[in-house]
């Protein structure tokens, strides 16, 4: 299969997607520069972290309007795998490719370190590797990272299992504490209601083998290698 | 003819929103001895000159902006003050 990794001015976490997908998973994975207008021949779209347009106006604000975007909102239409992680995630609320909003963290801090997400839905093409209520160990890196819907959203996100993780403690439980960014209901990731678009801010690529000290993340790429692969059987 | 005006727009968290900007801003205010604060909130400001040929035709392509780039309705609301320029 093949991955497609979409590099804006400003991302920074590319290169470490492109290398889970193709030194970890063995699998196909091409860079798309913003400016190109198609996205022909790939399975998923992976949406990188880091600073696109320096995150000016607001985190993805801008990156929403590259030329890229338009035919990645066809693809997703068409029922394409989209991953948008942390920025990715940023730019895919802007394009309401995905519902909510982010806001500054609750302390106001860029926070950097290893958090717990709890699996709330394995039956997605993004963690059907992964148990209901598994505690994955990723890490974060952000300062714009506090999910905002208004109740109402959250009421249809959760009425269509569309929250696929939520921050949590190492057992499992919904702590204010483990809580790192004051997220409304401790999400940490949605998708939409197709279920082909993934929003996080944890970075699965950065906890994707042993020697950085969680191997976790891959459990979200080789989902979906395996939904992919299986769907072409 | 087309006119030259000057909108200011001043973009802000809806109210009900926590700020937490706006808060520890009001927190170094009393630190500094300012006190029978009620409120701080903190947003941005915007300066958008545009040519249109009448008042009634820039403000709506400054809404339209607003509407497509510089506001996002699900947290933040705005204002705006637009005037010919001199």
């Amino acid at each position: 299969m093949r991955f497609g990794v979409v590099v804006f001015p400003g991302s920074n976490c590319d290169y470490d997607c492109y290398y889970v997908v193709r030194d970890l998973l063995g699998e196909e994975v091409d860079f798309i520069w913003h400016k190109e207008r198609r996205v022909e021949g790939f399975d998923c779209l992976i949406l990188p972290g880091g600073f696109s347009y320096g995150d000016y106006l607001r985190t993805g604000a801008i990156a929403r309007f590259s030329p890229i975007m338009r035919a990645v909102s066809g693809f997703a239409a068409r029922g394409g795998l989209v991953i948008g992680i942390c920025n990715g995630f940023q730019i895919l609320l802007e394009s309401n490719l995905l519902p909510g909003a982010m806001m500054k963290n609750k302390n106001l801090r860029f926070i950097c370190r290893f958090v717990n997400i709890r699996v709330e839905n394995n039956l997605t093409s993004f963690t059907n590797l992964c148990q209901i209520g598994q505690v994955l160990k990723v890490p974060i890196a952000h300062i714009d990272g506090s999910y905002y819907a208004d109740h109402e959203i959250i009421g249809t996100l959760k009425e269509n299992n569309q929250i696929i993780f939520r921050y949590c403690n190492e057992e499992g439980g919904l702590a204010q504490e483990s809580n790192p960014n004051g997220s409304k209901d401790f999400i940490a990731g949605i998708s939409n209601r197709q279920g082909n678009v993934l929003g996080l801010m944890p970075h699965p690529e950065r906890a994707s083998e042993s020697i950085l000290g969680s191997e976790d993340g891959r459990l979200i790429f080789e989902s979906v290698v395996r939904a992919v692969k299986g769907r072409v059987k | 003819m087309q006119k030259l005006f000057q909108a200011k727009v001043y973009v802000s968290l809806k109210k009900g929103l926590a700020d937490p900007q706006g808060s520890t801003i009001k927190e170094a205010l009393e630190s500094l001895g300012y006190r029978n604060l009620s409120e701080v909130r903190f947003g941005k400001y915007i300066e958008v000159k545009l040519r249109a040929k009448t008042k009634k035709g820039a403000e709506q392509k400054l809404k339209e902006m607003c509407g497509k780039l510089l506001v996002n309705p699900i947290i933040e609301e705005y204002s705006y003050h637009i005037e010919e320029e001199g």
